[in-house]
């Protein structure tokens, strides 16, 4: 599946959700259900500091894809980094890097994603690009 | 309260309550960061932008002469609002920490040597330990911390130990932003004038919570912002001893501070303007004492009865929530109530409070040292104001036990 068909899928997915209620309690689930980053990531050299929560992001490459594992200390900010996650990982830096993140506008959580917020996942999104354009010219 | 306050009027007059927020009724319980505006503020601002704008102190003209009357009227009422002895007394800075770094600067270039003492407390906002790091690393003097217990409490035992004869300053926060806890100032300040040591006073969370007079408490320097007293933001006040300011060097150079200026040298102008350089925020500096009559209407002393009331209640209604734990538990606190519940993530806490309307602030309050004291990422903190009802304390308490279902 690629970037976008990955993103269209979400913005389907959460278009069932009638309420804000089960909306975010999906985003809780997700955050549980994120798989644990590998413990000797989630050190200082790996987080992400946020004002509030804090992100710790870790990037594997295998076969010219990259694959993102992370976690974070807050559970609706796990929930968001694990939707990001889920978009963005297992594609080549290439992909990654020309990215377009849609998704989040569309299905009504851009707030999650702005400055004020600092919760970190917008310096998260940042990170993954990062990773995938030294990535790309390496 | 021998007459009955008058809340229903109270929150008429702030229009803002009357929005929603997400689809609910707005709750606003974030007046530690920003209070509300009353109508009489807003119409001041429009009022002032419509009939007088101009620049003050320099023209001859009209408008100008109106809105310097306007601007040093608003400073007398901030003079008779702490009780200063003198107009001059009153230095309009850009707000609280404006205020700290104007004394930093000026204070601390004249008064602060190499091997000098300046002490804070634990409890401090950033905004009353940075400038103070920076002034001291610049100095070679060397910044000490008054600890605290922990409950939130400063160790006045350890506080009279640490004040010798290297001590320059001492600056501390009359009422703790993250915490809560009222200062036991009286006592803060005569121990250091024993020692002929001068105090600054941050009152940013206390000058609208509790009447104070700056010559009743003889503080050196006293700080706070116009903003969190239901006044403009971009506008604050520096009370200075007259003899202290007239002892600082000015601080920044430019228009309105100046007497006469010549390439070979420059004379000040006198107080307060030496320390006023360059056009103020003029609406702000007026639309304070708006704020102030606003304030005076109810009545600081009827405010604060209401708001201790209000404190005990809210503190009642959230301990009998489920894990909830208080993080600041001083006998003496004033209008911010900081906790955790359970184990949950303040930011998951607060995101949850957020889409029911209610607006509480999370994390560390930019008091970094006193989370890092009580081992904790932050709090959430629900703080409160003249306006504030037990109905939002019960609207907190709703939103805080679906925050817990939702998260746990």
């Amino acid at each position: 599946m690629t970037i976008n068909e990955t993103q269209d899928e979400l913005i389907a997915d959460f278009s069932f959700f009638e309420d804000w209620m089960s909306k975010y309690e999906y985003i809780i689930q997700l955050g549980k259900e994120l798989p644990l980053i590998d413990a000797q990531y989630k050190t200082d050299q790996y987080l992400i500091k946020g004002c509030q929560s804090k992100v710790w992001l870790h990037a594997d490459f295998k076969d010219g894809l990259i694959q993102f594992t992370a976690d974070s200390d807050a559970i609706i900010t796990k929930g968001l980094v694990s939707l990001m996650v889920k978009v963005l990982s297992g594609h080549s830096p290439e992909e990654i890097a020309a990215s377009d993140l849609y998704f989040i506008d569309q299905i009504g959580l851009k707030e999650h994603l702005s400055p004020t917020r600092a919760n970190g996942l917008l310096s998260m999104v940042k990170q993954m690009k990062l990773y995938a354009i030294a990535l790309k010219k390496g | 309260m021998s007459k009955i306050y008058p809340i229903d009027r109270i929150r008429q007059d702030f229009p803002i309550l009357r929005r929603e927020v997400n689809g609910n009724p707005l709750i606003y319980l974030d007046n530690g960061a920003t209070t509300q505006k009353p109508q009489t503020v807003i119409d001041a601002i429009s009022g002032y932008y419509t009939g007088i704008n101009s620049n003050i102190h320099r023209g001859v003209h009209h408008l100008s002469q109106l809105a310097t009357d306007a601007y040093e009227v608003s400073r007398a009422k901030i003079r008779q609002f702490i009780g200063a002895a003198h107009n001059h007394e009153i230095i309009m800075t850009s707000g609280t920490t404006g205020g700290i770094n104007l004394v930093a600067h000026s204070y601390g270039n004249e008064f602060v040597h190499k091997g000098d003492e300046i002490l804070i407390s634990e409890m401090e906002h950033h905004s009353n330990i940075v400038p103070w790091q920076l002034l001291c690393a610049a100095k070679g003097a060397k910044l000490r911390v008054i600890p605290m217990d922990e409950r939130g409490v400063l160790d006045m035992e350890a506080y009279q130990l640490m004040l010798n004869k290297k001590t320059k300053l001492v600056a501390i926060t009359y009422v703790s932003n993250s915490l809560g806890t009222v200062n036991p100032v009286r006592g803060v300040i005569s121990k250091a004038h024993a020692m002929g040591v001068p105090v600054l006073l941050d009152a940013a969370q206390a000058v609208h919570h509790i009447a104070l007079n700056v010559q009743e408490l003889d503080v050196d320097f006293l700080v706070f912002s116009g903003h969190k007293m239901y006044g403009p933001t971009g506008v604050g006040v520096l009370y200075g001893k007259e003899n202290w300011l007239n002892a600082m060097p000015p601080y920044q150079g430019g228009g309105d501070m100046i007497k006469q200026v010549t390439f070979e040298k420059t004379t000040f102008n006198e107080l307060p303007f030496k320390f006023e350089a360059g056009t103020p925020n003029i609406e702000a500096g007026i639309c304070l004492g708006s704020a102030i009559d606003y304030i005076e209407s109810i009545g600081l002393d009827a405010i604060a009865a209401y708001e201790n009331d209000l404190m005990d209640y809210a503190t009642e209604r959230l301990l009998a929530i489920d894990g909830l734990r208080i993080i600041g538990t001083a006998p003496e606190k004033s209008g911010v109530i900081s906790f955790l519940l359970g184990d949950l993530h303040p930011y998951d806490v607060g995101v949850i409070c957020d889409q029911l309307g209610v607006a509480v602030r999370t994390g560390h309050h930019c008091t970094q040292p006193v989370m890092d004291k009580f081992g904790i990422p932050g709090t959430v903190r629900a703080s409160f104001a003249m306006y504030n009802t037990r109905e939002d304390v019960e609207a907190l308490v709703a939103a805080l036990q679906k925050a817990s279902q939702m998260l746990q």
